[in-house]
């Protein structure tokens, strides 16, 4: 049997006939007629979209896809030490297999009646991420941490304007994500200005430069990264946060979420908001693509109201003993309010958090603490191996790290870029080249170890280093 | 012949899934990790001597400690109580495009070459996905008919903040900033078009609908001056009745200097039948997990598409991908741009579902999507349209794009039955609680279907029948449907003062345990 018009697997109603009767139900000769009666004809595209031809079947598709995708290579082929900002972790496969469930990975916005098993989920993740970070109340996911920090400085700036205090500046570190920076200087100009407080030899802020920073009392918010951007503890924490709420501003800090489990939580060392990212937590590094962000605080009214994102809240029902979860407090969003709202806000990234809640309750406590001790223990081990590679400053601020570390080639003539074209020949991804972003440092790399990252790694890393930086004195 | 031609007997899975966070037992694990070596455990001592003082946590996360079949089975159970897509004829969440999401895509974002790849790998070894991200943009152009695209949104909303951010740009590269101050939307565009000009500090002015559906032309007039930074606009809005002064629009805000915005989050009525720069537009956005089939993910992870003008290409966010004719390449020396939106380059696994979704429609392929969207509207509109109680108000006699906003004002004054009830009632029939409105409601008791053009006939007969049903049931039995649902996973009613007191408030079992259990 032979069809004349051609039917596409996604397209039902193709099929001609299907598509005549629905026409004459219509009342139209044609689709054409229909939207004819309704777009100017000067409106109308005239032309055939300039797109390739259709690959209609899966396999010749997939051979096409594949094709160009297996040009790439990946950190399962190559040992990679790459991380700044996306941290290659074991993801457990049932959070794979949950996250490709159809519930689950086609559902949007049906709510409490259709998706309960959603609703549920997400409160599970706020639950288990709230344990986590020691606080009370977790936002729903953000499109990354780069949102969760931005939202974060407009929320301290609307948390004194509330309160009758104007305030005109965060303070941020020295050494602070640059990409996040970007974002950041573009969301709040005209509202706030971001100045950076100085960085001490050790990486941390410098104290004294923090306190004549605040001297202003116009500081909406100090900001730090725990472990910093450049791998570092910031070990004043608990410092800064006495220097800032007595200069009457907020604390927002950012830890790295796999490192909780054996870390103190920033809510222990005087953080008022906790942000940052869950892509840690059960996603797979997908080329940037699995981050999404997380805003926390305590039960603090005030700074509740400052959310611009959904917050999922338990409500009892009429059944005594059942839970129903909704949307709280819409009006804070601009779902709820448009253009009064405190900021805008849209489809983020749900999907990241039912899986990192997957994640969390495989983890439990037990996991948690493992996962930080394995990374502290065999970060500690290649900064001691590397250490003994002449001609590296490795480890350039010379105190604790979690998870990486910079490496410094000034004493061996290479740029960093070099190293990394060098070690790229020897199937090893070096760590980020920061020249560009942080010239202070001279030519450095930012190297990440997982709790992935082998013994064998780490001496292949290292003879490889050797060789490359022996071969340029 | 219908898919079923009784009334289905559905049931969702209604399982009383404890709260995670009372489940497990001490001691249980679900998943362990690969440790240290002895040897590097030797060499580096303890863990906590890593930290420095008083930052080793003192009481551990109060985290369920669970096996993993244990943990599978509680989330496979949640998974049974909530309605995708791949399960349900999702014809009631209009405006959200819910189309179907091919698998073998699927397929393809999971495999390693996308999962297990990292953004900041050398160029040389990324040539793969930079060229999936390179050709979506070529053919976003050709769809859209501008010159760039900018694919770093992590979905719809940032699209929209990232074309006001580039208006913002603009305006202060011609140092015009302080003069252009305002930005004109419609109270029938998306929410976020308001929301975003207003967090870049935009005065937002707001255009309503006369009784053609359509945004006032005259109210235009009078909004538009030399403050007049920009229109942001949906056509069409989500009532689905095409603009067809659109270009009027258009050549208005131009005559002032400002720039014309296309909010076209849904494009699925108009693949290959208009484009918005031949409407005059100088920018707009696609959400690409909508008309571009990603699934929709519980709300994410998302991708929104920036699609602007030569003038404007400068302004997109960095870095940008670029072709030198031998090697695709990150370009981070864009010295105008509004910089970073999203970490990295945006969504890829969205980006890639997308190419594989153009890849397997072509051009045809690509309008019969808008045909075919645009025919099974009319068509269900027309088979719903003897359902008593229901209208399609404005515009009467118009055919509609790819949705409408219908209402059950009168149904709701017969019966005392509203949208609300009515959406908690589809699902004992099998369907996600439908979409009735943005807000504010303009129209009362709206319902917003979008029958796409992945749905057969037989699927709109059957959502149409089930909304019938349902109106007859208000008419004649109404406490069934005000005391829905009945066979849905939660098949009670909550309390909504929880959302709306905030003494009531509570995101974490921690605070619901702590603050409004006090007098338990």
């Amino acid at each position: 049997m032979k069809n004349k018009e051609f039917v596409h697997p996604y397209l039902p109603n193709s099929v001609p006939e299907i598509k005549k009767e629905m026409l004459d139900t219509v009342g139209v000769g044609s689709i054409e007629e229909i939207y004819k009666s309704i777009i100017p004809d000067d409106l109308l595209f005239k032309g055939r979209l300039d797109l390739p031809e259709p690959i209609v079947n899966e396999y010749e598709l997939k051979k096409h896809v594949m094709g160009i995708l297996d040009k790439d290579i990946t950190t399962e082929e190559y040992t990679s030490f790459l991380g700044a900002g996306c941290y290659k972790h074991q993801v457990p496969a049932i959070c794979d297999e949950l996250n490709m469930r159809g519930e689950f990975l086609t559902a949007y916005c049906g709510d409490t009646y259709s998706d309960h098993g959603k609703m549920q989920a997400f409160f599970e993740y706020a639950s288990m991420m709230a344990e986590l970070l020691d606080m009370d109340v977790v936002s729903y996911t953000t499109y990354d941490v780069t949102q969760s920090v931005i939202s974060s400085f407009r929320m301290a700036k609307r948390y004194w304007k509330a309160a009758g205090k104007d305030t005109d500046t965060v303070l941020i570190p020295e050494t602070m994500c640059k990409e996040v920076l970007s974002a950041a200087e573009s969301y709040c100009r005209g509202q706030l200005k971001l100045v950076s407080v100085k960085a001490g030899a050790d990486g941390c802020m410098d104290l004294e430069d923090l306190k004549a920073k605040l001297s202003s009392n116009k500081t909406a918010a100090v900001f730090y990264e725990n472990p910093s951007y450049l791998g570092f503890f910031e070990k004043n924490a608990e410092k800064i946060a006495e220097l800032a709420h007595k200069a009457g501003a907020l604390v927002i800090a950012q830890p790295e979420v796999a490192s909780l489990g054996i870390v103190e939580s920033p809510a222990n060392l005087g953080a008022d908001l906790v942000v940052g990212d869950i892509q840690p937590l059960g996603m797979h590094i997908q080329f940037g693509g699995g981050q999404a962000g997380f805003i926390a605080c305590q039960q603090d009214l005030a700074l509740l109201k400052q959310f611009p994102t959904y917050m999922y809240g338990i409500c009892r029902t009429k059944e005594e003993g059942k839970f129903g979860w909704g949307r709280a407090m819409n009006y804070r969003s601009s779902h709820g309010s448009r253009e009064n709202a405190n900021e805008y806000f849209g489809t983020e990234t749900g999907l990241w958090g039912i899986t990192a809640g997957i994640y969390l309750a495989s983890m439990g406590p037990q996991g948690m603490y493992e996962l930080g001790e394995s990374i502290l223990q065999k970060t500690a081990y290649a900064i001691e191996e590397l250490s003994k590679i002449k001609g590296l400053k490795v480890n350039l601020f010379g105190g604790c790290n979690f998870q990486e570390f910079v490496v410094n080639f000034d004493g061996c003539g290479k740029t960093a870029g070099e190293v990394n074209k060098a070690l790229l020949e020897k199937k090893i991804f070096g760590g980020k080249d920061l020249s560009r972003e942080f010239p202070q440092y001279g030519q450095s790399s930012l190297y990440c170890i997982s709790e992935l990252t082998t013994e064998e790694d780490i001496a292949a890393l290292k003879a490889a280093l050797e060789e490359i930086v022996g071969g340029c004195k | 012949m219908a898919n079923i031609n009784r009334p289905r007997d559905f049931h969702e899975a209604r399982w009383d899934e404890p709260i995670i966070m009372e489940m497990g037992e001490k001691g249980k694990r679900g998943v362990l990790i690969p440790q240290a070596s002895d040897k590097i455990k030797k060499t580096v001592g303890s863990a906590e001597g890593l930290i420095p003082a008083g930052m080793v946590r003192k009481k551990a996360p109060a985290l369920p400690e669970m096996s993993q079949m244990e943990v599978l089975r509680h989330y496979m159970r949640l998974s049974q109580e909530t309605i995708g897509t791949d399960i349900n004829i999702d014809i009631g969440l209009g405006t959200c495009t819910m189309k179907y999401s091919p698998k073998i895509n699927e397929q393809f974002v999971r495999s390693e070459k996308l999962q297990e790849v990292h953004p900041l790998q050398d160029e040389s070894t990324i040539q793969g996905i930079l060229e999936i991200m390179y050709k979506d943009e070529q053919y976003l152009k050709a769809i859209s008919g501008m010159d760039r695209v900018g694919l770093q949104a992590g979905g719809g909303s940032q699209a929209i903040f990232q074309n006001v951010s580039i208006i913002r740009a603009y305006f202060e590269s011609k140092g015009l900033a302080d003069v252009k101050n305002e930005i004109i939307t419609t109270i029938l565009s998306h929410p976020a078009n308001p929301g975003a000009a207003a967090t870049l500090g935009y005065k937002v002015i707001t255009l309503y609908p006369g009784e053609d559906g359509l945004p006032d032309l005259e109210a235009l007039k009078a909004a538009v001056n030399e403050h007049t930074a920009a229109l942001m606009i949906t056509n069409p809005e989500d009532t689905g009745i095409y603009n067809d002064k659109i270009r009027q629009f258009v050549d208005l805000v131009h005559s002032v200097g400002g720039l014309c915005v296309y909010d076209q989050a849904n494009l699925n009525g108009v693949f290959g039948i208009t484009r918005a720069r031949d409407a005059g537009f100088d920018m707009c956005h696609y959400n690409l997990h909508k008309s571009f089939s990603s699934p929709h993910g519980c709300q994410g992870p998302a991708a929104g598409a920036s699609c602007v003008s030569a003038e404007l290409a400068g302004f997109l966010a960095s870095p940008t991908v670029e072709f030198d004719g031998e090697k695709y390449y990150l370009r981070y020396d864009n010295p105008e741009s509004i910089g970073k939106v999203r970490k990295f380059y945006g969504v890829p696994a969205v980006l890639l579902r997308t190419y594989a979704y153009i890849r397997s429609m072509g051009p045809d392929g690509m309008k019969a999507v808008g045909e075919l969207s645009i025919l099974n509207n009319n068509y269900m509109l027309k088979k719903m349209s003897d359902i008593p109680g229901l209208s399609m108000p404005m515009a009467e006699g118009k055919f509609r794009m790819e949705q409408a906003r219908m209402s059950w004002e009168q149904l709701t004054k017969d019966t005392g039955v509203t949208t609300d009830d009515i959406a908690r009632r589809v699902v004992d029939y099998g369907f996600q609680d439908y979409f009735a409105s943005h807000h504010p409601r303009l129209i009362p008791e709206p319902f917003t279907p979008e029958p796409v053009e992945s749905y057969s006939k037989d699927d709109i007969d059957e959502y149409v029948e089930a909304i019938r049903s349902i109106a007859k049931e208000a008419y004649e039995d109404p406490d069934v449907v005000k005391t829905a649902p009945h066979k849905a996973a939660l098949a009670t009613q909550i309390d909504e003062s929880y959302l709306t007191e905030w003494e009531k408030f509570a995101t974490t079992w921690r605070g619901y345990k702590k603050y409004l259990c006090k007098d338990k």
